[in-house]
């Protein structure tokens, strides 16, 4: 078998392995924590008559592994349970929400990425000099701050001081596609500026590290233009590390969507979570991180492929 | 020695915050539940940052998030990294079986953000300070394992550890003497940036209401709380949310400075 | 004949912003006012150690400083016209057309991501020199005259599916494709193994001959520059120790530099009497955990008390290896080692404390070998206080006997090792092994990453150190002026195995077996002409077989 293949096999395989022991620890893990559900739905005062019936109706008493398989059993077939506090079903749930959340982080990585491949450039371009200079350090201050925090500051400089945006996002089933857009502006402002700052870093770091290779030099030796020697022989070399460097921060941006999207109460998937994690309903918390979880695997795996695929040592072997 | 501005800035500003935090109640001018004006009133002499959602002194508060936040930050990183450390170490120290046990289970864990599993365990645990400390410091100790042990790894394939054993030294003194002081100077500044860390997820914790619980209150706390005040233009959640800032931003520097003196020395004055 | 002058550099001076830690940066100069002429189709040598300053000019030839090095005054005519100054545009319509550029390593010279042939003709075709097609026939035309196996598709490899010797013939290959004027070629076989060097450096001047091209040869081995330079230029510290013709710099050379690096590896060491042997490796036989190679292959030498036993091969002969069998680190998988009349454990642990004591060991990268925390005192007394408990001021006096040893005065004890210069810290090194009263040190190429002048003081010293102690060393090197200059005895190793082993005298004189007679013969000699004899005695020999 060509060695790429063989490699981009085992990631494959490593990134389901990987997804399975996370669905282990997520759902047998916690359940061995010291805390019991039924308790917790019930609250302190409940009779322990109630709390057994609970119990059996929840299939508590059944043993871990035989719940474990019956949950990854259903979770396969697109069965995610009932909600424990309103008995909703939990797939038709994340159905609804799914989609505002990809839109959100959609439109983030729409506008932050080339963003940030471009700032990269130009902080590389101008390695210590002036606009390097200020793009590092206002992205070093950016890093800093948690995502809730630069959303205030955002909705403080945008709704308050410069009074050109509504503080809420709401997205309503039927609005159009620009109007939902000027609806989520302000969400996707925050979440372009706690993801770009990494990615610029990164891709900037990237880059230099191709640029001072021996064959830049060669190719400057050579008498090419400044843009021939990136296009020609920077780039093909950049792809690898700038595609890695932008799915891990598009990983990133996974988690940051569910702070701001509790920010600006927009009704999607991280304000889901967060909403039945205070409400202590397990089932819809387990199905929910299991997505998250997998959205992060998937394009961490992702980084990792294209780097075997862009590697020329490995695709063309001795 | 010369301590660069930025430096200068970042030790002083975090000096402060640390004075302010031991110093708590001296410094408060109010108790931390006292009702002590109306609702948002603006700066005055009562009230030097004016009060909260239910009329309670910021000031006050600030001073008492301070302690809450620094303390729970500070045990979560000091647990991360003794837990961290001491696991890397013994991991690449040992080699084998150890190692790999060790490290693969900390892939796993790193597989998920810290966010997700910290909200899918909090799901089931009550929120205390000892269970906050205990997730946070557990959670963030993957890191500080897998830099010690990247650290330790190639300290130990250096010729002068090989030169110690093959004098006769003994473990300990290959540990102690050799391998951690070497090793420390990339540990200190990793430790700046975990204090970070665990800084801005209890404080965005809190803010979810998963942190810290009344009657106590930490920065991020504060933010949830007059977060609704934003939309009648009362700033009130801008000053917690900027002293969050100011003390990421003021260990950074610091971390900053101290990771750049650890490299420069590394290249030696010779090279 | 003035438009016979190819290049013309005038009083340049060269400086650069050094960055020391802690302290704010400052300017520093590394070319102090060079001058230099060189007509077309000639070849002038630059020589010197680290820091001479010899890339720096070289480069300067193209008008480039490499990473922030400023070219600050002076003047560079090249064909004619002042360069220094010139703007972007005029330099780049230079490079590459007008001059062209070998560097020391080809690996990381070429592109990774694209083939060969297409970066070996990306200069003709956008400098406009010659169409697609041309380009490629005077690809391989030189490919085949560089002596490439393939020529015809060789260019369609990537970088990484050639060898290392290969890679640096494509890349002057890059540098003639254009027919510039001028070649700059930059320690081109310096990394290369010895007996790859002679056939890359053989296929370079031919090349040069060839073509007629001029070339600026910079190296630090005096020897290999003789065999391709019409001149040498010596520097030190950048300035111009000496310049002349080639016959006249390595046989009469003037200044006494220039006399220092001409008799540098011609130290010779007048070899002892054979004797009972201190050190026993018998039928050893090795290989790393989880591989099914063996890298020792039943290797039996032995080493008299006093005397000096030199392990001599190239990469991956295992010359290294059979060290770590010695001192227990890699435990043989058959064998035996006996040291003083008793058998010493195969592992490392199962090691008396005077086991470990008595044979020491001194490695290549003095840098690493010392622990960069620990003072000069602390590194030397600590096998005093380990092996004999010496403690305080007895502890520090001995310390400072040592350092009188290895000729490092007072004041030493308290730096640190990134205070020293490189020569120093494997004297430091040394003192560390002498500290233990060893009656073996097991030299790793211990004066490989030197200059010639300091490795040289180097071999002097465990020279003048074995006649006052009765050390036994176990030198392990690929060099064999080197060799010539220390061993009393000497093993040739060849993929693992010994190929040929006895007394200095015995091996170093023929009949030889055919690895020895390629490596012996592979060695550069400080003569013109040498080169071009070995090649032709090869060719006859292999058209005699």
């Amino acid at each position: 078998m060509h060695p790429v293949l063989k490699l981009v096999t085992q990631r494959l395989a490593l990134g389901l392995l990987l997804l399975l022991a996370v669905s282990v620890v997520i759902f047998l893990g916690v359940e061995a924590l010291p805390g019991d559900t039924a308790q917790a739905i019930l609250g302190q005062s409940a009779t322990p008559q109630a709390l057994a019936n609970l119990r059996e109706q929840m299939g508590l008493n059944e043993p871990p592994l035989t719940r474990y398989f019956s949950w990854l059993g259903g979770i396969l077939t697109g069965d995610l349970g009932t909600a424990l506090t309103n008995g909703a079903d939990i797939a038709q749930s994340i159905k609804q929400r799914l989609g505002n959340t990809l839109f959100l982080a959609g439109c983030a990585a729409v506008i932050s990425v080339p963003l940030a491949i471009v700032l990269g450039l130009i902080a590389a371009r101008y390695a210590g000099r002036w606009p390097d200079k200020l793009i590092s350090g206002v992205t070093l201050t950016t890093i800093s701050l948690p995502e809730f925090v630069a959303a205030y500051f955002v909705i403080f400089l945008l709704t308050q001081l410069i009074p050109i945006f509504q503080p809420v996002a709401m997205v309503l089933p039927g609005m159009g596609f620009w109007a939902k857009l000027n609806a989520v502006a302000l969400p996707v402002i925050v979440l372009v500026m706690v993801v770009l700052a990494h990615m610029m870093r990164m891709t900037r770091a990237a880059i230099l590290n191709v640029m001072q290779s021996a064959y830049i030099e060669t190719a400057e030796l050579k008498g090419l233009s400044p843009m021939t020697v990136i296009w020609r022989h920077a780039f093909p070399n950049a792809i690898a590390p700038v595609v890695s460097v932008v799915m891990l921060n598009l990983a990133y941006l996974v988690v940051g969507v569910v702070v701001v999207e509790v920010v600006f109460s927009y009704n999607a998937l991280g304000q889901y979570l967060v909403d039945h994690v205070t409400k202590r309903d397990l089932p819809v918390v387990q199905a929910v991180g299991l997505i998250f979880a997998a959205v992060y695997i998937f394009l961490n795996m992702l980084a990792d492929i294209i780097g075997i695929l862009a590697n020329p040592r490995l695709r063309h072997p001795k | 020695m010369r301590i660069p501005l930025s430096a200068l800035i970042g030790l002083a500003l975090t000096g402060t915050f640390l004075f302010v935090a031991i110093f708590t109640q001296w410094l408060a001018p109010y108790a931390i539940d006292d009702t002590t004006g109306g609702q948002w009133e603006g700066f005055s002499r009562m009230h030097l940052l004016g009060t909260d959602t239910i009329g309670r002194d910021i000031l006050s508060r600030l001073i008492y998030g301070a302690q809450v936040t620094i303390f729970v930050a500070l045990a979560s990183s000091i647990l991360a990294f003794s837990l961290g450390a001491f696991l890397g170490f013994f991991a690449a120290t040992s080699g084998g079986w150890v190692d790999q046990i060790l490290s693969r289970f900390v892939d796993l864990v790193m597989a998920v953000p810290s966010l997700i599993v910290a909200l899918v365990i909090l799901s089931v645990l009550p929120l205390n300070l000892t269970v906050l400390i205990l997730v946070i410091g557990l959670l963030d100790s993957t890191r500080v394992f897998r830099l010690s042990r990247a650290v330790a790894v190639d300290i130990t394939v250096m010729d002068y550890v090989e030169a110690a054993k093959l004098r006769g030294e003994k473990g300990t003194w290959i540990i102690f003497r050799e391998i951690l002081p070497n090793a420390l100077s990339p540990l200190v500044a990793e430790f700046g940036l975990r204090f970070i860390f665990a800084v801005l997820f209890i404080s965005t914790l809190s803010f979810l209401g998963l942190g810290i619980q009344p009657p106590l209150s930490d920065w991020g706390g504060m933010v949830k709380e007059n977060k609704d005040g934003l939309i009648y233009g009362k700033s009130a959640a801008m000053l917690p949310a900027a002293a969050i800032a100011a003390l990421a931003i003021s260990v950074n520097l610091v971390a900053d400075w101290i990771l750049t003196r650890t490299s420069s020395l590394k290249g030696g004055r010779g090279g | 004949m003035a438009d016979n002058i190819l290049l013309q550099i005038k009083g340049l001076v060269i400086g650069a912003t050094s960055y020391p830690p802690g302290e704010p940066p400052k300017e520093v100069t590394l070319v102090h006012g060079v001058d230099l002429t060189l007509k077309r189709g000639r070849v002038l040598g630059l020589i010197g150690e680290s820091g001479a300053g010899k890339s720096t000019i070289g480069l300067s030839a193209m008008s480039y400083g490499r990473g922030g090095v400023r070219l600050t005054a002076g003047t560079i005519h090249l064909n004619g016209r002042e360069i220094r100054l010139a703007d972007a545009r005029a330099l780049r319509s230079l490079r590459g057309r007008e001059v062209t550029y070998v560097s020391q390593s080809a690996a990381a010279s070429f592109n990774p991501a694209k083939q060969i042939m297409e970066q070996v003709i990306e200069t003709c075709l956008s400098h406009g020199l010659a169409s697609k097609p041309e380009a490629e026939a005077r690809a391989v035309a030189l490919f085949r005259k560089l002596g490439l196996p393939s020529p015809e598709t060789i260019g369609n490899r990537y970088p990484h599916q050639v060898s290392g010797g290969q890679l640096q013939r494509c890349m002057t290959a890059m540098a003639l494709c254009p027919k510039p004027d001028l070649v700059i070629f930059d320690e081109p076989t310096t990394a290369l193994d010895v007996t790859t060097q002679i056939d890359v450096l053989a296929a370079i001047k031919e090349a040069i001959r060839d073509t007629g091209v001029a070339a600026l040869y910079i190296t630090h081995d005096l020897a290999v520059v003789a065999q391709v330079a019409d001149e040498i230029m010596v520097l030190r510290h950048g300035r111009m120790v000496e310049l002349g013709e080639t016959g006249q710099i390595i046989k009469a050379p003037v200044q006494d530099y220039t006399k220092a690096l001409v008799s540098v590896r011609s130290l010779d060491h007048v070899e002892k009497a054979p004797a009972a042997p201190i050190l026993q490796v018998q039928n050893v036989t090795a290989r790393y955990r989880g591989t099914s190679f063996d890298v020792l292959k039943n290797v039996t030498v032995d080493l008299p008390a006093g005397q000096t036993l030199a392990v001599v091969g190239e990469s991956g002969s295992g010359k290294s290896t059979l060290a770590r069998a010695i001192t227990g680190l890699l435990p043989p998988s058959q064998g035996r080692i006996t040291f003083a009349g008793r058998t010493l454990s195969a592992d490392l642990a199962g090691r008396s404390k005077d086991d470990l004591r008595e044979v020491q060991m001194i490695y290549q990268m003095a840098d690493t070998a010392m622990n960069p925390r620990q003072t000069v005192g602390t590194i030397i007394g600590r096998p005093l206080e380990l092996y004999f408990n010496l403690k305080g001021a007895e502890r520090d006096l001995r310390v400072q006997e040592l350092l009188d040893h290895i000729e490092m005065g007072k004041g030493f004890a308290a730096r640190y090792p990134a205070e020293l210069s490189g020569g120093q810290k494997q004297r430091v090194c040394i003192a560390r092994a002498l500290a233990a009263k060893p009656k073996l040190i097991i030299c790793d190429e211990v004066t490989s990453a030197l200059d010639p002048l300091v490795a040289d003081g180097i071999l002097k010293l465990l020279l003048a150190l074995q006649a006052e102690t009765q050390m036994a060393y176990l030198f392990i090197t690929h060099d064999l002026a080197t060799v010539r200059a220390i061993s009393d005895k000497i093993a040739v190793m060849f993929k693992g195995a010994v190929v040929r082993y006895g007394q200095k005298s015995d091996v170093l004189s023929p009949p030889y077996d055919d690895y020895t007679d390629l490596l012996l013969s592979s060695v550069p000699e400080m003569e013109q002409g040498w080169l071009e004899s070995v090649i032709a005695h090869r060719k006859m020999e292999s058209a005699g077989n």
